[in-house]
């Protein structure tokens, strides 16, 4: 119970806050009440088939796999695989972090993580059909042409930037999420 | 639609893979269960804070604060908005359109558009859990100054 109250504490301190803004202002706390009632049944609809994906990949991919696919060495391969896997999900960015970590714990490069980050984020299929119907093709062909090197560029930057150790870290911290 | 085509891409793998090892898939709906449960606190968190957050900037409080303002100034409340603001791209896009009918300039729009697709904010602390401190921020930090990028080049395409 104190367990748990320590891991929501957060979710916890944001409802307090929540009810006393519509304590102060009843339309702008009724408002977001909607807006999160709204969101949580957009996410739990969404969400399902996005972990259950995360499952299958944990059990049926081995180390070995994913390092030749997406590992050190995987070269262009790994980069094509990691835009291809960012671009035809669905679903908001936060739930792609979970599958980074998958990922990472199974030997990915750290740029192609970023880089399927990077596409998740930008660059999905139906967006970019969405985009284009509502603010013209020439618009979204603009951007996507633009974010493709963008997201390869943020994503060995970062890398970088980061030394062995930090790095080495991160990829702990992987396996440690995911125990 | 896509969501649609997610389920039956996840149901069919699923199907397959009770059919090769019925062990494993119980071991594989276990992991997927077990790593929602692990970010369930953050994700509540990062709903509720949209909540209050898109409560108080509402779509024409938005509109207000980057419809009118033009230029680098323009720019730069439009890539904050963006930063902070985490909109999915089916209420986004008809917003950033219909802020182009009431006058804001392409190159808001698209730093809008951009920073609120790369740059999160809200997310950073779980992006921290997963990636830390030093990776989340640079990435976020790239992200926001490619922004500008893009919104020069669509200046550019788009004049």
């Amino acid at each position: 119970m104190k367990m748990l109250l320590k891991r929501y504490k957060y979710f916890l301190v944001l409802l307090v806050i929540n009810i006393v803004v519509y304590g102060l202002y009843p339309s702008v706390g009724q408002k977001s009440i909607d807006i999160t009632w709204s969101n949580a049944l957009e996410m739990l609809s969404v969400i399902p088939p996005i972990f259950i994906l995360l499952g299958l990949l944990d059990v049926w991919v081995q180390r070995d796999t994913m390092i030749k696919l997406m590992g050190e060495k995987s070269g262009v391969l790994g980069v094509l695989i990691a835009f291809f896997l960012g671009s035809a999900a669905a679903g908001p960015l936060y739930a792609a972090f979970p599958i980074a970590g998958v990922f990472l714990q199974k030997g990915s490069k750290f740029s192609n993580v970023l880089i399927f980050i990077g596409a998740w984020s930008t660059t999905k299929i139906p967006m970019l059909l969405f985009e284009a119907s509502s603010m013209g093709w020439k618009f979204m062909a603009t951007r996507f042409v633009i974010d493709i090197p963008g997201i390869m560029l943020i994503a060995y930057i970062t890398e970088k930037l980061l030394n062995e150790r930090e790095k080495q870290h991160i990829y702990e911290q992987a396996s440690f999420n995911n125990e | 639609m896509f969501t649609v085509l997610m389920y039956v891409v996840a149901f069919g793998f699923l199907v397959l893979s009770f059919i090769k090892d019925k062990k494993k898939t119980f071991l594989a709906l276990k992991k997927a269960w077990k790593s929602f449960e692990n970010i369930m606190p953050q994700f509540l968190s990062i709903l509720v804070i949209i909540g209050i957050m898109l409560a108080v900037l509402s779509p024409e409080v938005i509109s207000g604060l980057i419809g009118e303002k033009s230029g680098w100034l323009g720019m730069l409340m439009a890539s904050l908005i963006g930063s902070i603001t985490l909109i999915p791209g089916f209420v986004a896009f008809p917003l950033a359109s219909a802020l182009l009918k009431s006058g804001a300039g392409f190159m808001q729009i698209a730093v809008f558009i951009s920073t609120l697709m790369m740059v999160g904010i809200v997310t950073i602390p779980l992006e921290i859990k997963y990636f830390g401190k030093k990776a989340a921020i640079l990435r976020n930090s790239l992200a926001f100054v490619f922004s500008f990028i893009v919104a020069i080049a669509i200046g550019v395409v788009l004049r």
